[in-house]
């Protein structure tokens, strides 16, 4: 049974599918120690009777034979002070999936794998960490670009969560406010206070609005932009494609869940993952000089976000650029006009005509890579509305975290409704408080006693 | 020939006849138990030792709810109040609140009059010193004469006299409060039957003399001119009496600087008092200090009684020494030359926190007794006539082997007040508000008896012909509610005239009277010129209707509110569940969930130190079928 709250105990290699200098396997439960015991021979030999947050130098054998497997480091760390509230283990390995694969299986003898998470979800359960961050940590292990990995950090630092603690103690001190008046008439008059709350929520509304909206290009940092590249046959298509992934040696690995079927690549650029649609379709139709491809291709326009327009700058266009030409009028379109490192052959109408269908018209060679950092910009200028996510302090990346944010904003924009209709003050609780409770799901709170505090603490009640 | 101590039988014991143990005593009863009443001062019967008003924001809602359930509060207070006024009209309805000035020696009298003319109940004076408990259950009380009182059910009513002493300055009084004798051999018999003892405080503001104020230069406040009666079967018409007025003054800054600069005689800021006081209830001391940049704060001079000249300061409670609370008063406009007739004290008492406590007000530990009021960690006389009245309900519902009322937090403010006091951890003495109710918009004071009547009848306490009247008037309001949306208004001349002399914006199309009543500036009376066949209704059916019409949006909302917190409530929690065996609770959430012992998931998740994510450990587990591999079931 791989019930969570079994105190069972579970291993994995935590430092992700790669070669590196080092591999790191964690361990935790309450076995952690007597499994890791089994198989580690050191100095200080039994592990469990060693000092907690300590590391030790020995070696891992496969204990049937006592055959040396690695030379490692061993860090020991005792619940409860440890990631996950429970008793942890990380052995530090060499590099390379063979070792590592090797100590886990000597390892799954006497623990069992760790599901994807696992880690993150039992330090949630233990009390050890909030739910955005550990929204936070499930980012982090997912995260396959540059700005998603500093976004993610930033909301395992508790951003976020500062961010909406701060929204939220607006709130409810406005609500502590009107309670005050209600509960204590004599000593506190909410005469005009409508309009004045009227003005906060408005700011709030804004403030929550602007982080929900966060989400799109959270969205994107997440899971990637649906990309197309298209032209003509013969423009190079496929010679773009290799130029991109080369450029960054980075086609990323699929992750389960999060890969549409019709995306058969995915490449970064700029920090950003581009989700290539279709490009096997583009493969084909450059090898063979099918209009056909052509049109399969263009079948996919409506679902990318951005679409890369190759032209080949070394001839004049021609019908079949046209012809693409009006299919993505009104796309965010970026035109590459390849093979710069060509004599180049447009004529001044066809430029402006070009122009005319994207503000970014980019001379690129993919023979050479002339223009990549071009492009880079191109699409982070797009994406990111110019604005680019640096400039932002955090962003929404889950789903049900805008989905609370719109659920506050949605409450507050009920309290406007009732400071409009004229409705007295008690009634703007029921929904400030509801607003209140939607961001408090997003770092994991509940109400309970937290207005009556704010009653007491800064409202001088009663008699 | 020679006589043993004297031994009475009786099916209740109540303990104190304070306002919590008149309720439960009368409740009892009336339910054709027999029943003691013992109280250390037969002439302090439902005293009102601190201010002279009952109701008030969110108390008013509890008298109201007390009175659906067949208690006396209601009634007792429309027998002597000197003064009328519902609070927050300016406000929406669930916050409309009645308040009542009263006459506080004929509140006592009456209150006991209802005593001594209740069959089946007896009162006492005597200073109750033991409990009769055998093997966890008990049995009956002992008095300090020796005389043993054998019972089915005791409840303990025993208010802020377990214990207690008063302090001003440099005096500490061993007494109860205003003088009284103080109970002080109580505690001891609890804790030997393991009941956990606390300490709590509270305090009362000095008494002056009437004729010695100088009202010419004070502002009056009356009451309103029409009294709505705190008791659903009072007849409103009969409420006739003359209403007395209470006066508005304030502190000021001398008033400030006297405080000040004897702050350090104050037994509370000298360390003397060690109980925990109420933040809500502020002595002036604790007002000057925590919100010093207030350069005055509000005082009510109110009456106390026609029977005497003393009034009452509202707002000017304190602990300070006697010669400086004179400067004080004399500080203050219109009190220059105030006579001071009893001064302001703080009290201390013994009770206990309510986790000891089911949601029934019986002991976790002693089955048969049961608890209400002070003595419960509560504050304010409607907080304890209201668990009085339910702990004696549950008494007799025990004695009777039947079911225990538990009202749960969607159906009234009583619901609210025992389920936070028995599941929240409280560091003060409670008092009531209206934000400690999240569906405060359908528990209106308004509504208290189509709340409330039915249960009040289940249990034996509303009579047959009461609650017939509640059903008919549930049956009123839903048909006038049916009939209403039905309407429909045209947008014709005539009508647009009409909606522009009542101030509205005209219609576009037609739409029905519902949605006219919708409107801010419209209500049920002012569009019934749209309403031909409008039928006549008595005016509480006409305030049902209009509320349940204008606010229909809200309510629906609360409505949806209340059927999660349901499912929450639904979900039950194997009373013999084992903390220690569910793996992965957090070690604080393992020693709470121990200690209150919760009934069902949502009151868990109310226990404070439960966090979100020890819910979601406990529901898996309980999910698991682990619990049952551990033994259970």
């Amino acid at each position: 049974m791989n019930d969570i709250l079994n105190t069972d105990t579970i291993a994995a290699i935590s430092t992700g599918y790669s070669s590196g200098g080092i591999a790191v396997i964690r361990i935790s439960g309450k076995d952690a120690f007597s499994s890791a015991d089994r198989i580690f021979r050191g100095m200080d030999s039994p592990l469990s009777s060693c000092a907690s947050h300590t590391v030790h130098y020995g070696h891992i054998v496969d204990p049937s034979l006592e055959l040396i497997v690695d030379e490692v480091l061993v860090s020991i760390f005792r619940a409860p002070r440890t990631y996950t509230r429970e008793d942890v283990v990380e052995i530090s390995c060499h590099g390379g999936m063979f070792v590592a694969r090797k100590i886990l299986s000597l390892l799954f003898e006497y623990v069992r794998p760790a599901e994807p998470g696992e880690f993150t979800k039992r330090a949630f359960l233990n009390g050890r960490i909030d739910l955005s961050e550990a929204n936070a940590v499930a980012d982090i292990i997912s995260s396959d670009n540059d700005r998603y990995l500093l976004n993610a950090e930033r909301q395992l630092s508790g951003v976020l969560a500062k961010k909406v603690e701060d929204f939220r103690s607006k709130i409810v001190h406005e609500a502590a406010f009107i309670e005050s008046a209600v509960d204590d008439p004599e000593n506190y008059s909410l005469d005009g206070y409508g309009d004045v709350l009227s003005e906060k929520v408005d700011e709030l509304i804004k403030g929550l609005s602007d982080l929900s909206e966060t989400f799109s290009e959270g969205r994107i940092m997440k899971e990637g932009v649906e990309t197309l590249i298209i032209g003509k046959p013969n423009v190079g298509k496929s010679s773009i494609l290799n130029c991109l992934s080369r450029n960054e040696s980075a086609i990323v690995t699929d992750i389960p869940g999060t890969t549409r079927d019709l995306i058969s690549e995915k490449i970064r650029l700029s920090g950003i993952t581009l989700n290539l649609i279709d490009s096997a379709g583009v493969h084909e139709a450059d090898d063979r000089v099918e209009a056909i491809g052509v049109e399969r291709t263009l079948s996919k326009i409506d679902e990318a976000k951005l679409i890369i327009f190759a032209v080949d700058s070394s001839e004049e266009l021609d019908e079949n650029d046209y012809h693409i030409f009006e299919k993505i009028r009104g796309k965010n379109v970026i035109v590459l006009l390849n093979k710069s490192d060509k004599p180049q052959a447009l004529s001044e109408g066809s430029l402006e005509k070009l122009a005319d269908l994207s503000k970014y018209v980019l001379q690129f060679s993919a023979k050479n890579g002339d223009g990549i950092e071009k492009l880079g910009s191109a699409i982070s200028d797009i994406i990111f509305s110019g604005k680019g996510s640096e400039g932002r302090d955090i962003i929404i990346t889950d789903e049900r975290q805008k989905a609370e944010c719109d659920n506050a904003v949605r409450s507050l924009l009920l309290v406007k409704r009732s400071i409009e209709d004229g409705l007295s003050e008690d009634f703007f609780t029921q929904d400030l408080m509801d607003a209140y409770d939607a961001l408090g799901r997003i770092i994991g709170k509940g109400v309970s006693e937290d207005l009556i505090e704010e009653i007491f603490s800064k409202f001088c009640m009663g008699k | 020939m020679k006589l043993g101590p004297l031994e009475e039988h009786y099916d209740v014991v109540v303990v104190g006849a304070g306002h919590a143990g008149c309720e439960a005593a009368l409740a009892c009863a009336r339910l054709s138990l027999s029943t003691i009443i013992f109280t250390v001062a037969m002439d302090a019967v439902a005293f009102m030792p601190c201010n002279p008003h009952i109701g008030g924001s969110s108390k008013g809602h509890l008298v109201r709810e007390i009175d659906a359930l067949g208690g006396e509060m209601g009634k007792n207070i429309d027998r002597t109040y000197l003064q009328y006024k519902m609070l927050n009209t300016s406000k929406g309805p669930a916050v409309h609140s009645p308040r009542a000035q009263a006459d506080k020696q004929l509140y006592s009298f009456e209150m006991r009059k209802v005593l001594q003319n209740t069959e089946n109940l007896t009162l006492r004076q005597a200073e109750v010193s033991e409990l009769i408990v055998k093997d966890k259950k008990i049995c009956g009380v002992r008095t300090l004469s020796g005389a043993n009182y054998y019972a089915k059910a005791v409840i303990l009513c025993t208010g802020t006299y377990l214990n207690a002493r008063c302090l001003f300055g440099e005096v500490i009084d061993y007494t109860g409060p205003n003088g009284l004798k103080a109970a002080t051999h109580l505690t001891s018999s609890l804790k030997e039957n393991g009941v956990e003892m606390r300490r709590f405080k509270t305090g009362t503001p000095a008494r002056i003399d009437g004729r010695s104020i100088d009202y010419s230069v004070l502002t009056p406040q009356y009451g309103d001119e029409k009294v709505k009666p705190f008791s659903f079967s009072t007849d409103p018409d009969s409420l006739t009496r003359p209403q007395y007025p209470c006066y508005l003054t304030y502190t000021n800054e001398k008033t400030h600087e006297i405080i000040r600069d004897n702050l350090d005689r104050s037994p509370i800021y000298a360390g003397i008092i060690e109980g925990t006081g109420p933040r809500y209830c502020p002595s002036i001391e604790d007002k000057v200090v925590k919100f010093s940049e207030k350069d005055r704060h509000q005082l009510f001079l109110e009456p106390e009684s026609l029977f005497t000249n003393e009034i009452y300061i509202d707002g000017l409670s304190s602990s300070l020494p006697e010669e400086v609370q004179h400067a004080v008063i004399h500080s203050i406009k219109g009190l220059e030359n105030a006579k001071i007739v009893r001064n302001a004290y703080a009290i201390e008492y013994d009770c206990i926190s309510g986790d000891q406590l089911l949601l029934s007000l019986e002991f976790k530990n002693i089955k048969g007794l049961f608890s209400g009021g002070q003595f419960n960690g509560s504050s304010g006389y409607e907080e304890a006539a209201a668990q009085g009245l339910i702990a004696g309900i549950n008494a007799a519902m025990e004695i009777f082997g039947r079911e225990p009322l538990i009202l749960d937090r969607s159906t009234s403010y009583i619901g609210v007040l025992i389920d936070d006091l028995v599941t929240k951890e409280q560091v003060e003495p409670y008092r009531m508000m209206t934000s400690r109710a999240e569906y405060r918009l359908l528990l209106r004071q308004d509504n208290a008896d189509l709340r409330l009547t039915s249960y009040g009848h289940d249990v034996g306490l509303v009579s047959d012909e009461r609650y017939e009247y509640v059903l008919k008037k549930k049956r009123e309001i839903a048909s006038e509610i049916e009939r209403v949306a039905a309407v429909t208004v045209n947008p014709t001349e005539k009508n647009q005239d009409i909606l522009r002399s009542l101030g509205s914006a005209e219609i576009v199309n037609q739409c029905s009277l519902s949605d006219l009543i919708r409107r801010p500036e419209l209500d049920y009376e002012s569009v019934c010129v749209f309403d031909e066949g409008r039928p006549s209704l008595s005016d509480e059916v006409k305030e049902q209707v209009n509320i349940d019409i204008k606010y229909e949006g809200y309510i629906k909302r609360q409505e949806v509110s209340v059927e999660r917190f349901k499912k929450a409530e639904g979900r039950r929690i194997p009373p013999d569940i084992d903390y220690e065996k569910v793996p992965s609770l957090r070690i604080e959430a393992r020693q709470k969930l121990a200690k209150y012992r919760p009934v069902n998931i949502g009151q868990a998740s109310r226990i404070g130190g439960v966090s979100p994510a020890d819910i979601s450990v406990l529901l898996v587990y309980l999910k698991s079928g682990k619990y049952k591999k551990d033994g259970n079931e």
